[in-house]
């Protein structure tokens, strides 16, 4: 019984070598384990950025008085707008269809009259609806440089300029930067390239080549086999995060004000689905084309698009909503995000590793059970 | 070069690409899907807001206030607490995205004449969403202050702020991003199409065949050219008539402008395309090759954020990025009725970018089969 458990540890261990040999010398392995994941974070931390700061706008005085000279310096001292000043609205016109400026503003002929009769002044704000974000980052400012120039010049005057002032108090990332954001959610976008992509691919090489079957004639059992590759890739996986990590706070000085151990646990628990998920699409497909066309579609794109990565789930049509409720991207990325920006929050934390481990033990339930079906 | 044995080879090259189960799959399921998931999904917009709010206030301006969120349309849920640990909690457990916070002489403030504040906490780590939801409260607070006695004295002298969004008067994300899936899926089926098709032909060894046969080279790179622009076409095509009924989406400038920089801009991808087939020696290879194209193609070109928002030394890769051109003419002859000067602007560049990389493509080709 003894010599017996200590057959199944050594053949075991003889597999997991097996399989890390395999991974050192398929250079498909390094390039989706260590050049993929550096060209996301690249792309993530420098070339995706959603602030609009410094937006390029056309600036339209259609009339020159001391009043709207100061109201055009406020425009050009902003820090959200890059200001050309023009006298024409026509001058403009042709930038906006050519998306070179992201809007225009004017100051409409007969501004300063109106400012002292009292009849309503106002400043027109055109902005380039094709790009709907920027159009409206673009409105919000405009009408935010206006208040607080009223503000300025009521205080000059001794005047309450508005009944009623907001004060926004941005937690965990005062300054705004996406890429704070950005950067710990492409890591779990690795993590899935890792996990599903290349684990379902390697596998289906090996049953496209019949080694598969060569090892099911072996007495390993259908675990011990899945134990054998699951155990290297869980650790290559884990040595991407790592290296990603490091890179977000060393060069792009994303502030990581969490532990170390939850970021260890929340990473191995979405390595379970995300490798589950692998195993079962190289069981199902057997094929290694098949089997990267699927991990990119219900790998890949899901966790790029579903998890509220970029683009807010809230928003999204209800059955959507309900569809993301199944992507494991969608419970890592907010507790990623906390553990660089916000600290440890257990309670969340805890909550979103119950339900990956959960998506793991399924995944990895049927992946068995198809696996197990191929030998009979 | 005869012109009956190039038709030749491009009848084969079709008749290979539909019979091969796999290559079926790359022409149906990535437009679908992205149809589907990217046109419905992926916005920017901000909806279905939830916050929390704690007031303070007994008097009836900070009820108002309330009562206005509610009735504000972007929001969901507006939930209700007396407790500040609550409301961290609340904010640190994402499980709202804003909480605002009124203090106890809200009305006093207002009726007094002086400026009462209110205090809005966001989630930072949601920058994007956070900002916009920050936009929602205060025009919310400003129609509140307009309504104050002391609003209504000043309403007058007031500056407002008019706004007009030209091409896409609601500002709809989709019209934004469904013309944006017409360049990018093209990109897609046809890069994947060409850098399949050689490392196809090497796997199942028929590649040594064709090189036997009279064909010349060149002939077998035009060969191998010409169904993946076709295809190309086919798909523009569909995603045109899918972005006008399906979506709605207005096509304001001239279509044959559209077709005729889809010309250039399909030539230039499949240069692309053709050199990472001569790169890849199995049609695993070519995948993951195209991948690592196609991602960061997709992610420098202004497809989902803003050239402008790129440090300037990535700004400069964009150049060679041929959807970066032809994004500007999709979106320019669907919602802006683009200038064809402007068009001819855009597509100068991806005859340059094909100019380079086909001649390119050929000589690798050429090089790695000695």
């Amino acid at each position: 019984m003894n010599s017996l458990r200590r057959g199944r540890t050594r053949r075991l261990v003889a597999l997991i070598r097996k399989e890390s040999f395999q991974i050192v010398r398929d250079p498909s392995s390094i390039l989706i384990a260590l050049v993929l994941p550096l060209i996301l974070l690249f792309l993530f931390g420098y070339g995706v950025s959603l602030d609009t700061t410094r937006t390029r706008v056309g600036l339209v005085l259609e009339e020159t008085t001391p009043v709207t000279l100061d109201l055009a310096a406020s425009f050009q001292n902003s820090r959200y707008f890059d200001v050309t000043i023009g006298h024409d609205r026509r001058e403009f016109t042709a930038d906006l269809v050519e998306s070179r400026i992201g809007g225009f503003l004017v100051i409409p002929d007969g501004f300063t009259a109106d400012l002292t009769a009292a009849r309503h002044p106002a400043v027109q704000v055109i902005v380039d609806g094709a790009d709907p974000n920027t159009a409206n980052f673009v409105q919000n400012y405009a009408a935010g440089t206006v208040s607080t120039w009223e503000a300025q010049r009521a205080a000059e005057r001794a005047l309450t300029a508005t009944p009623l002032s907001v004060q926004q108090r941005f937690w965990f990332n005062p300054e705004l930067k996406s890429r704070n954001f950005l950067v710990p959610g492409s890591i779990s976008i690795v993590m899935t390239l890792v996990g599903t992509l290349l684990t379902s691919m390697v596998i289906a090489r090996e049953w496209e080549r019949g080694t598969m079957e060569a090892m099911m004639a072996t007495p390993v059992t259908a675990w011990e086999l899945l134990a054998g590759k699951i155990v290297p890739y869980f650790l290559l996986g884990l040595a991407s995060m790592t290296l990603c990590v490091v890179l977000a706070v060393f060069l792009f000085n994303v502030p990581f004000r969490g532990s170390i151990l939850a970021l260890y646990a929340l990473s191995a628990a979405f390595l379970m689905p995300a490798l589950g998920q692998g195993f079962l699409i190289s069981a199902v497909t057997k094929n290694q084309f098949l089997a990267s066309q699927l991990a990119l579609l219900s790998g890949f794109l899901p966790s790029f698009l579903l998890s509220g990565f970029i683009f807010e789930i809230n928003s999204m049509p209800i059955v959507i909503q309900y569809i993301s409720l199944i992507v494991p991207a969608r419970y890592l990325i907010p507790s990623l995000q906390s553990v660089f920006l916000a600290g440890d929050i257990w309670p969340m934390f805890l909550r979103s590793i119950l339900v990956l481990v959960g998506f793991g033990v399924v995944l990895f339930a049927v992946a068995i059970r198809k696996t197990a079906k191929r030998i009979v | 070069m005869g012109p009956t044995r190039l038709l030749a080879l491009v009848r084969k090259e079709f008749l290979a690409l539909f019979r091969d189960p796999k290559s079926r799959i790359i022409l149906i399921a990535p437009p679908v899907l992205q149809l589907l998931v990217f046109s419905y999904a992926a916005t920017l917009e901000v909806r279905n807001v939830e916050v929390m709010v704690l007031n303070r206030d007994a008097g009836h301006w900070g009820s108002e206030l309330i009562s206005r969120i509610e009735a504000s349309p972007q929001f969901r849920l507006v939930q209700h607490t007396d407790n500040p640990i609550e409301l961290h909690e609340a904010i640190d457990r994402e499980r709202v995205i804003a909480a605002v916070e009124i203090g106890p002489d809200f009305s006093r403030d207002i009726e007094a004449g002086s400026t009462a504040d209110i205090a809005v906490i966001l989630d930072g780590r949601r920058s994007n969403a956070s900002q916009i939801v920050a936009g929602y409260i205060s025009s919310i607070a400003a129609g509140v202050a307009a309504d104050t006695p002391a609003g209504q004295r000043l309403a007058s002298v007031r500056v407002g702020t008019l706004a007009r969004n030209w091409f896409n008067p609601n500002l709809e994300f989709k019209w934004f991003m469904v013309p944006g899936l017409v360049a990018s899926i093209a990109m897609l089926v046809g890069l994947l199409v060409t850098s399949l098709s050689i490392a196809r032909e090497r796997e199942l060894g028929t590649f040594d065949q064709l090189m036997v046969s009279p064909l010349r080279t060149h002939e077998i790179l035009v060969g191998k050219v010409i169904p993946p622009i076709l295809i190309g076409f086919v798909h523009i095509t569909l995603f045109i008539l899918a972005a006008v009924w399906i979506f709605g989406i207005p096509l304001r400038g001239s279509l044959l402008a559209l077709y005729g920089a889809a010309f250039f801009y399909l030539v230039s991808l499949v240069g692309f395309g053709l050199f990472i087939s001569a790169l890849a020696a199995t049609q695993q290879q070519a995948i993951l090759g195209a991948f690592l194209f196609l991602v960061p193609a997709m992610l420098l070109s202004g497809f989902a954020t803003p050239i402008a928002n790129m440090p300037e030394w990535l700004q400069v890769l964009t150049y060679v990025n041929p959807l970066r051109y032809f994004l500007v003419i999709v979106r320019g002859v669907f919602l802006k009725e683009i200038p064809l000067a402007e068009v001819v602007a855009e597509t100068v560049p991806m005859a340059l970018i094909a100019g380079v990389t086909l001649p390119a493509a050929g000589w690798l080709f050429r090089s790695r089969l000695e």
